[in-house]
This record gives structure tokens, C-alpha cells and sequence, in this order.
């Protein structure tokens, strides 16, 4: 099951400059523990020391925010989009 | 009655109008409708004159503002011009500080109002410019930031406003769609309506900008507004620029109405939540806001040419 992942500038750091990358997974936690395994680290940046998403990081389905989507617990299926973007002002 | 005594007592009460071409059922035993708030109606032309005009009162009664004071705020726009034409009314100074990709009709309407733009780099967007801004504060004591993105008045404005009439014309609505930058219009509407309206949904659209805008050094850098509380809303959707412009235009095409590019976005939200109920045979009644006209964007080519050419243009600018 592949899922694109799209990886802002300030993450790219963790996948030598891709701007898009595949991973897998049923859920949104599943996909980040999959990038981490490709893509060491990454993890780390996403998610707080207790396993939550960064309150600086949004992460969206096919556009949609998963914090209202049941968070790291969105399922995710084949042919999804997951964006991952910083948090910025609006305004 | 439409006479006032002066513009600022004109700002709100906006105009509620349905799209009956544009919403998935009108008619019918379970219509889907949509309708728009025309928050262009308002003084300046958008609806950041009700969270100026309330900040501002609030700062006069709690003393921080009196007359001669120099106002500081940091936007992308369309609060600044507000602010203008409030602070050029009521005797203050205004200094806006403004990402420099912004369009050029702002910049023209901030300096006719008499506001002095320091402007902060394109790269960051506004999170430069609210870093900016806290320190000319610091470096200008004597200035008043009004604070926009933390202020407790921009949200009320909208619980005392912009909530309350929605429902005075829609009293059968069911879910509000507005765009999420400060987040003061989602959260003052949101929390009046959920008071009145059981399983009413609150929905943000934010813009999706170019890559330039998220350039930040590291994640800790990211800004979620104090004002937020993502406990009022039911869902958020992150709006490319490409379908903002495409709703854009499908609003002039179908409905006649000329409104900004972030209108656009909350727009596209609204549709695919009326598509979602449409499909469940649902009744629904959509309201959500036109935060501008387009006239601010005309220079931006956002009605021009393809779609693909305008949102080529709007690369790395700030459009809400």
C-alpha cells in the first residue's frame, strides 16, 4: 500500500532533499513509524517525547487536518495524500 | 433603517445571499443550500473592520489607548487597512508591519489612510512579521500593539457580531465555514453558535501558500495563534491555491459575486462538506464568508489567463 507523503523544505533534511516520498501504513501512526524506518529521525521531529503530534506540525489527508480526524489514529488507504506542513500565521 | 452617524457606525450587519447555483440541492424536501456573508459590505471592504474597530475600543476603555498614541500591528493586509481608517478617524498614528509579498493595492490603501509599512521578508511569511513586530514593541515602548492573533476583542467582535446574525437570518443553519488566519472569526462565531445551535459544525479553511512561506530555520519557529482552541471546530481543511482561485472564480461565473482569493478557499471547504451531506441525503444550510472582494488582487493576474498561469503568479504570495 503506497501513500505519498509530502515533506516541507524543513524537513528535508531527513529525505536527502525529496520533496515527496512513499510510505506505508493502515494508520497515520503506522505511516510515521514507516518514514522513520526509510527515513531516521523524522519521527523524532513530528512527534513530542510523549508520542503526540508537534504543536508546530499539521498533518493533512488528502487536505483534510488529522486532529479532527482521529489524529495518529486516521486510518489511511491506498492512493492518499499526506501533507506534512509547519505552522504559520495567518492574518 | 440605513442611515448612520458616522462610516464606523455603518461596519456590520452584512448582507446574508443564498447561491442557488452553486449549492448541490436548493429546493426540495432536504435541500443543501449555501449561503455567503458579505463581509466586503463593511467599511473598509473586509472583515477584519469588526476585529479593528473592537480592539480598538477595548484598548481606549482599558486605558491603553489615548489620544495621539502610535498603534503597532503586524498583517498581511487587511486588518492594517481597518486599522488605518479607524486609528485616521479616532486621532492615532498606525504602523503596520507587512510581509513584503503582499500585493501592491494594499500597500497603496495602507499608505492613503496615512499608515507608515515597515515591511518584513517575504521568507516566513507572517510569522516574520509578528516577530518583527514584537520587537519594534520592545524597541518602542510607547507604542500600542493591538496584537491581532491574541487579542480577546477580535473573537468577541464576532461572538457579539458576526454570530449573532448569521443566525438572526439562518436560523435552520447547520454548519459555518470561515478561513482561519488569526483564527478570531472561527473561534467568536464558532463558540456563539455552538451556545445556540446543537451539533452545529464549525469548519476552517486555511490557505495552502508556496514553499517560500513555510521557510522556516527550524519547527519551534511555527506560530499557532493564542486565540486559538481547536475544541470549537469540527474540521479544518488546508486549500491550495489553484482550487482557492478556481472556487474564486466559479463564485463570479455562477453567482455573480466578485470576492478575494481566500474567499475561494473557504468556498472549495464549503462545497466539499455540502457534497458530503448531499450525498448522504441530508438537509443543510451552509454559511460561510466572503472575507473580501477581489479588487485588492486585481494586480496578483488572479482573474486572468489559466488557472494554472494564476496560480503560477500567486506562487510565494500571501493571498489571505
Amino acid at each position: 500500500m503506497a501513500i505519498e507523503v509530502k515533506i516541507p523544505t524543513i524537513l528535508r533534511t531527513y529525505t536527502g532533499g525529496e520533496k515527496s516520498v512513499e510510505a506505508k501504513g493502515d494508520t497515520l501512526a503506522a505511516l510515521i513509524d514507516d518514514l522513520d524506518a526509510n527515513h531516521a529521525g523524522l519521527k523524532g521531529r513530528l512527534l513530542t517525547d510523549d508520542g503526540a503530534l508537534h504543536r508546530f506540525v499539521n498533518v493533512y489527508v488528502n487536505d483534510e487536518d488529522v486532529r479532527f480526524t482521529g489524529s495518529l489514529e486516521t486510518a489511511l488507504k491506498d492512493g492518499d495524500v499526506v501533507t506534512v506542513l509547519p505552522a504559520v500565521a495567518g492574518g | 433603517m440605513a442611515r448612520y452617524e458616522s462610516l464606523i457606525d455603518a461596519l456590520g450587519d452584512t448582507p446574508l445571499v443564498g447561491l442557488p447555483h452553486l449549492s448541490p440541492r436548493w429546493d426540495g424536501e432536504r435541500p443543501v443550500r449555501l449561503w455567503a456573508k458579505l463581509e466586503d459590505r463593511n467599511p473598509t471592504g473586509s472583515i477584519k473592520d469588526r476585529a479593528a474597530l473592537a480592539m480598538v475600543r477595548a484598548a481606549e476603555a482599558d486605558g491603553r489607548l489615548t489620544p495621539g498614541c502610535t498603534i503597532l500591528e503586524p498583517t498581511s493586509g487587511n486588518t492594517g487597512i481597518s486599522l488605518a481608517m479607524v486609528a485616521k478617524l479616532r486621532g492615532y498614528g498606525l504602523v503596520c508591519v507587512m510581509p513584503e509579498n503582499t500585493s501592491i493595492e494594499r500597500r497603496q490603501l495602507l499608505e492613503m489612510f496615512g499608515a507608515r509599512i515597515i515591511f518584513s521578508p517575504a521568507a516566513g511569511g507572517s510569522n516574520q512579521a509578528v516577530a518583527s513586530a514584537k520587537e519594534l514593541a520592545a524597541q518602542n515602548p510607547d507604542w500600542v500593539m493591538l496584537y491581532q492573533y491574541g487579542n480577546a476583542a477580535n473573537a468577541q467582535a464576532h461572538y457579539e457580531g458576526t454570530g449573532p446574525e448569521l443566525l438572526r437570518d439562518l436560523p435552520s443553519i447547520t454548519h459555518f465555514v470561515a478561513g482561519l488566519g488569526t483564527t478570531g472569526t472561527l473561534m467568536g462565531t464558532g463558540r456563539f453558535l455552538r451556545e445556540k445551535v446543537p451539533d452545529v459544525q464549525i469548519i476552517a479553511a486555511e490557505p495552502r501558500y508556496g514553499e517560500l512561506v513555510y521557510g522556516l530555520r527550524n519547527i519551534d519557529e511555527g506560530f499557532v495563534p493564542e486565540l486559538y482552541d481547536d475544541a470549537v471546530l469540527t474540521s479544518r481543511f488546508s486549500v491550495t491555491s489553484y482550487d482557492a482561485l478556481r472556487r474564486t472564480r466559479d463564485l463570479i461565473e455562477h453567482e455573480g459575486i466578485f470576492a478575494g482569493i481566500s474567499t475561494g478557499a473557504i468556498l472549495h471547504a464549503a462545497l466539499g462538506i455540502a457534497d458530503r451531506v448531499a450525498g448522504r441525503d441530508e438537509r443543510a444550510d451552509i454559511a460561510f464568508v466572503v472575507a473580501d472582494g477581489g479588487w485588492k488582487y486585481l494586480s496578483t493576474g488572479a482573474y486572468s489567463g489559466s488557472l494554472q498561469q494564476a496560480a503560477e503568479q500567486l506562487e510565494g504570495q500571501l493571498w489571505a
